[in-house]
């Protein structure tokens, strides 16, 4: 029989064990629906039942399926982008920023520099230039950063406020559509409509996405880009030791990440039926995003995975609402609760509780 | 008091069967330790041994797993420095624990318990000045600490244990960062506490110290205790040995070898610290290849930026660097890697390597954009994993595989893998910080042999350091700096200790150095 006070010690970590750092984003996930389903149950909602019609309107017919797909790929572009960021410890939070920044350029393209241009030229136009657009609006915090020392969140995220309003001013002024019955949005540059894969909706825009998940995946292992992203990420020290030039990967970077979130947007016009600049491009993919490149732990190819969950996410709130009459809102509230469950989860990743005891 | 023993006084200190664990490691297994009233004992071992850990548990920081602690004969439980300090027991750490914006008064009155509200500092300034009279410790205590040396500092420490009326004192590493003279100051102080009958415990890695002020010396090894010896009757092979396992020797077999070509060149160096401040001013000096020059100096004195300055990570604001004939003044560190800069920094895990990333990872650290290794933007990973096995090979790098994280390797090895990649780069110049610092006999050896050999094969060393030993065993020059200038140059073979401890502590100045007006103005 002990006698004695117990008291709980939390301690830094030594090491974090392999098998953790898998098993802590899983248990994370795990929490974040315990904790819906007492938001559920608290609210009257039969939690099992919102899970079911979530997991059913994302994944259980052709039609949700692709509608997850649709959604995964705006998260996998911007989340790869957000990705590189956080890897060398570049907080982009402005990539809903560049995502509008993209589809702004990608638009212009189509409405005035090759308004008669066919798909083959059109669309890899549209394409180049609106990841050009996302880089550029991603190297102002970047440069910023790089060449004055400015803290790029703020930066970052201020400039996600005039990128949408700026879009949103020509959606309802220049570039607003003649015949377009008064609604806001742009005309529709039909040439720009990616091919449908497999006769659903789901566009090319899965492929790009894929394709952009292994060249950053390729690269950071196997190019000096790849391994000066890895040492600058770890210990900024060691790599101006080491002769890296870290204004150079400032820039670098946050062009490559404001690049890729550039292209979700230019992806996304393109993947409309009808493809045109309008309201409610994205519900706030550049900052799902970041939760998505978090609990993917920064690599490529989690990212992708997790993509799709977030996508069946928001798909499934869809559902919610048509089904059960909850506020679509409810996706993102569980979107909320995962990033805490996530940001806790880190927290046991790094520390661990112990009980002393003292006699 | 319980009555004594006729023939047996009763230890100051018994602990018996002390054991303690970390996470990962036992720390104390079953150590067993008794210290005589008005000894000075030394607890003598490598970084690792245990002593700083044992100690610990003495002055309250930690409670062991098992074991018991008599004081003067009586059980204790030390819970806490507080428990400690009621016992009579008081440490002076390492790093000391003083508030600098405040006078040394002030700083000896933090914690106690008395007076509760109302403070007389002038009755305490009077009976510190007669306390630190009477231990003959030269202390102002009207002085702010800021003010003060290192070596005042640690007297203030001193004193701070002595007003509160610690019986028992131990100092941990007490020399680390004293001069010479300061260290012959502490250890008279040391022996009239002693004579007075205070109990000194010293903790110490330095043999050569050990042997000059303990009575008595206990060695421990990888957390057990090996012995405990009088101090006369063991000799300092006797004690090394005892430190390590096995036979350690002493002596290393350095030629001479003729004078080279100028591997690095420094002019009228004038480099801005970290606070603003001039950190050198107006350093010259030349290393030739196949020749270490040895710098030596009390840490803080111009020697960090220095090596920084040469490795082209801090701007000079006036004068010349030149490497290899070349002009490497104001350059980037990636333009002094390639002029042929190696360097091994103090800071190892931190400025050095990465320590998440795998050994493999390190050692390409400055490699990674050579022909060898790199085709264009792409590195071949074939390349990398075999140039990280012959590496690790040659220079006896122990661990488990390639892969693991260079933060897992003991401190020996980390060094090892340090100067394995920084050699490998084949230096013009290698400017080593500090490289056996915290480093058990074992490794020490091995980095001087490193240093030895590439010393033979061409390179020009510049070597910083604390150790004066290590300095007179490899330097073939050897110049002190002090406050950012340089104070002269001797020849190791012919150097005396007070010479060298003098120029380092400011004073005394010898031929060929040249002082700058305002030396003195600080």
């Amino acid at each position: 029989m002990i006698r004695g006070r117990a008291r709980l010690r939390i301690e830094k970590r030594l090491i974090t064990p392999r098998w953790m750092t898998y098993a802590v984003p899983v248990a994370s996930i795990v929490v974040a629906l315990l904790l819906g389903a007492i938001l559920f149950a608290v609210g009257g909602v039969n939690p099992l039942q919102a899970y079911g019609t979530i997991l059913k309107g994302a994944f259980a017919s052709t039609d949700g399926l692709a509608g997850t797909a649709v959604k995964a790929i705006p998260l996998i572009l911007c989340g790869l982008g957000v990705g590189i960021a956080f890897r060398t410890l570049l907080w982009n939070i402005g990539a809903e920023g560049q995502l509008f920044m993209g589809a702004f350029a990608a638009a212009g393209v189509a409405l005035y520099l090759l308004p008669d241009a066919p798909p083959l030229v059109l669309i890899p136009a549209m394409l180049l230039v609106g990841a050009l657009a996302g880089g550029l609006w991603g190297l102002i915090p970047g440069a910023l950063k790089g060449l004055l020392g400015v803290n790029e969140i703020i930066t970052s995220l201020m400039l996600n406020y005039v990128a949408i309003l700026w879009t949103d001013y020509l959606i309802y002024g220049p570039w607003r559509d003649p015949q377009g019955y008064g609604f806001p949005g742009s005309a529709p540059f039909e040439a720009a409509r990616f091919p449908r894969l497999l006769d659903t909706r789901v566009h090319l825009g899965l492929v790009i996405g894929l394709a952009a998940a292994a060249v950053i995946a390729f690269a950071l292992q196997r190019t000096r880009w790849g391994y000066e992203t890895r040492v600058i990420g770890e210990n900024q020290r060691a790599a101006r030791y080491a002769g890296m030039n870290l204004v150079k990967n400032i820039l670098l970077v946050m062009f490559l990440s404001g690049g890729l979130a550039g292209l979700a947007g230019a992806s996304e016009l393109c993947g409309l039926a009808t493809p045109r600049l309008q309201m409610g491009l994205s519900p706030g993919y550049g900052y799902t995003a970041i939760i998505v490149a978090w609990l993917a732990r920064l690599n490529p190819w989690a990212i992708v995975l997790v993509a799709f969950l977030f996508a069946g996410l928001l798909v499934g709130g869809d559902s919610l609402q048509m089904a059960m009459n909850l506020p679509r809102a409810t996706a993102y509230i569980l979107q909320g609760i995962v990033l805490f469950a996530v940001l806790g989860g880190e927290l046991f990743a790094r520390y661990r509780v112990r009980v002393v005891r003292k006699e | 008091m319980p009555s004594l023993a006729p023939c047996q006084e009763e230890a100051a200190v018994r602990m018996t069967g002390i054991v303690k664990r970390f996470p990962g490691v036992l720390a104390n297994d079953q150590v067993d330790l008794e210290v005589r009233r008005g000894e000075v004992h030394a607890l003598l071992g490598e970084n690792g041994a245990g002593k700083s850990t044992l100690m610990s548990i003495l002055s309250g920081l930690y409670f062991p797993d098992a074991g018991q602690i008599a004081i003067h004969g009586r059980p204790a439980t030390i819970r806490s420095p507080r428990d400690a300090i009621q016992l009579g027991i008081g440490m002076v750490h390492q790093h000391f624990m003083l508030v600098p914006v405040m006078t040394v008064t002030e700083n000896i009155v933090l914690g106690l318990d008395r007076p509760r509200f109302y403070l007389d500092l002038g009755k305490t300034e009077r009976e510190l000045l007669e306390l630190a009279n009477h231990y003959g410790l030269r202390v102002d205590p009207r002085a702010y600490i800021w003010q003060l040396s290192i070596g005042e500092q640690q007297r203030v420490e001193i004193l701070k244990m002595l007003y509160r009326k610690a019986e028992i004192l131990i100092l941990d590493e007490p020399t680390a960062v004293l001069t010479p003279q300061e260290v012959t100051d502490l250890f008279s102080t040391l022996r009239r506490m002693a004579r007075e009958g205070h109990t000194i415990l010293i903790i110490s890695h330095k043999l050569e110290e050990v042997e000059a002020i303990a009575d008595r010396v206990t060695v421990l090894r990888k957390g057990r205790k090996v012995a405990t010896v009088e101090r006369a009757q063991a000799t300092k092979a006797d004690l090394a040995r005892m430190m390590v396992g096995r036979e350690v020797l002493f002596d290393l077999h350095k030629e001479a070898l003729p004078a080279g070509e100028a591997a690095l060149q420094a002019e009228d160096l004038h480099v801005v610290g970290d606070k603003g401040l001039l950190a050198l001013r107006g350093v010259s000096l030349t290393v030739r290849s196949g020749e270490i020059l040895g710098i030596a100096g009390v840490a803080g004195n111009g020697q960090r930026e220095l090596a920084e300055a040469v490795a082209g990570l801090r701007p000079c604001k006036r004068g010349q660097v030149r490497v290899a004939g070349q002009n490497a003044t104001n350059c980037t560190p990636r333009q002094a890697i390639e002029y042929g800069v190696g360097h091994v920094p103090e800071d190892r895990l931190g400025t050095g390597l990465v320590p998440n990333l795998s050994i493999a990872d390190n050692l390409i650290l400055k490699a990674y954009r050579t022909a060898e290794l790199a085709r264009g933007p792409f590195l071949n990973p074939q390349a990398v994993r075999a140039l990280a096995r012959d590496l690790v090979a040659r220079f006896e790098v122990s661990t488990p595989s390639l892969e693991t994280p260079v933060k897992a390797l003991s401190g020996g090895n980390l060094q090892r893998v340090l100067l394995a990649r920084e050699i490998s780069c084949r230096p013009a110049v290698m400017v080593a910080v500090h490289p056996t610092r915290g480093l058990d006999i074992g490794a020490t050896e091995a980095v001087h042999r490193l240093l030895l050999e590439l010393r033979r094969e061409g390179t020009g060393i510049l070597l910083i350091s604390e150790d004066l030993d290590e300095l007179l065993a490899l330097s073939d020059r050897l110049l002190v700096l002090y406050e950012g200038q340089v104070m002269g140059e001797v020849q190791p073979a012919q150097a005396s200790i007070e010479e060298i401890g003098l120029m380092m502590a400011g004073a005394g100045h010898h031929n060929g150095a040249e002082r700058a007006p305002e030396a003195r103005a600080l």
